[in-house]
């Protein structure tokens, strides 16, 4: 069994052809092994898909993010115990363990990042963008966060503090960001509307009000 | 493994972070199945979390670099199921079962799956006290095991600040190698970036780890 992900000829940065090459039919092989020796029910990595694809994402950071805007006591809750204060949501998927939420301050910026591979706080934001999971964001967000954060558009005042968050354990980083000028009559809902998946993870900022509109 | 390509915490060269607007969640259907493969697989808890990672840090460097990413998740799973026995090496060259599979404690089912969409808890009762607290002042421990650790190496040898008590959760050092149970005191420790990089790097920036407390000395 060789390693080579041979036959990607192409050097694409994705690598997703659409071709069927000698690695797919390798993984087509292993799921049938696997179902065949009746470790795994293919019924079961269905389930998995869809969930991945349907029920996990930012819209539940986002709502998290956008109670702790309009709620004092949630906030201190989620600052507290991330994942309880999510869980007490109850209308988003539920969340495990050790989620930590860091709150940006005009003071300080938090940006996440998983050095190692790619942690993610997937049960609120989703599974990880190809970017998160890259050797260009992983190498260079703790030694030169700046220029990361310019690959993202994203210029923060000079005598802003950068903190960096390594997920090097089973904790979880949720990136609280400050919430945006001229939404003081929003409600929870079109506040939620302005949280990106960037914003949670420190490498954007909400969408400002005037360009979502109302 | 150690220091293998996997650390790649400070290293130069990879160029600027590439985007992709509207980006979904898998890009092939088969992303998906290898992701599922690998969260049906881990639901047998014949190994843990770090025990796969392992198995895709000791991935050749090349590969590690050239593969996608869930192509080095499917590259790891493959290793995984031989290593454990679980699947024989002429089998996966056949391309099919050649004989029945062994007997597991636990396979997942469709009723499981929304169980599978939360992450476990790793904390366990603590055998000792913590050994440091908020505001101690910690050196990292300049070690190179040739096994699975989570120190990342531009971390070892430096001086940091405990800024939180995470619990005492399972050590991935140990996991990785067979002992699901042991647990050790995990810190946030803070690093001040010039600490990590230098006197000309930025003074604005502070990066933290999450520290198992085998990981770190008193100062």
């Amino acid at each position: 069994m060789a390693d080579d992900p041979h036959s990607h000829s192409h050097s694409h940065s994705h690598e997703h052809g659409s071709e069927l090459s000698d690695l797919q039919l390798r993984m087509r092989a292993l799921e049938t092994i696997l179902t065949e020796k009746g470790y795994i029910d293919p019924a079961a990595l269905d389930a998995i898909v869809e969930a991945c694809e349907t029920k996990i994402g930012p819209h539940n950071g986002a709502r998290v993010v956008a109670r702790a805007w309009v709620d004092p006591a949630f906030k201190r809750r989620l600052l507290e115990d991330a994942s309880e204060a999510a869980n007490s949501l109850g209308h988003i998927s539920p969340v495990g363990a050790h989620l930590i939420a860091v709150e940006n301050t005009p003071e300080v910026h938090n940006l996440v990042v998983c050095t190692l591979c790619s942690c993610y706080p997937w049960e609120v934001l989703g599974l990880p963008p190809v970017w998160y999971k890259s050797a260009p964001y992983r190498s260079r967000a703790v030694i030169d966060p700046k220029a990361v954060l310019s690959d993202f558009g994203l210029k923060l005042p000079a005598e802003t503090q950068i903190r960096i968050w390594d997920s090097t354990a089973e904790t979880r980083f949720l990136v609280l960001p400050m919430r945006p000028e001229g939404t003081e009559n929003w409600s929870e809902e079109q506040l939620a509307e302005l949280v990106t998946r960037d914003s949670m993870v420190g490498t954007g900022l909400p969408q400002s009000p005037t360009r979502a509109g109302r | 493994m150690s220091n293998t390509i996997h650390d790649m915490g400070g290293m130069h060269g990879f160029g600027a972070v590439e985007l992709e607007p509207n980006e979904p969640v898998f890009h092939e259907p088969w992303e998906g199945r290898v992701l599922a493969m690998q969260r049906a697989m881990g639901y047998t808890r014949l190994w843990t979390i770090d025990g796969g990672r392992a198995s895709l840090e000791a991935l050749p460097p090349v590969t590690y670099l050239t593969a996608s990413y869930y192509q080095r998740w499917f590259l790891g799973l493959e290793r995984r199921v031989v290593a454990h026995g679980l699947v024989g090496a002429d089998e996966i060259t056949a391309g099919k079962s050649l004989r029945p599979g062994r007997r597991l404690n636990r396979k997942l089912t469709v009723g499981d799956v929304p169980n599978t969409t939360r992450r476990g808890n790793f904390e366990r009762p603590a055998p000792a006290p913590a050994k440091f607290k908020v505001g101690d002042k910690v050196r990292t421990r300049n070690i190179n095991p040739t096994t699975h650790t989570r120190l990342p190496r531009y971390a070892r040898g430096k001086l940091g600040t405990v800024e939180a008590v995470r619990g005492c959760h399972v050590y991935p050092d140990t996991a990785a190698l067979g002992d699901h149970n042991h647990a050790e005191w995990l810190y946030t420790v803070v690093f001040a970036g010039r600490e990590l990089w230098g006197e000309e790097a930025d003074p604005t920036v502070n990066v933290s780890i999450e520290a198992f407390e085998p990981y770190l000395e008193t100062v």
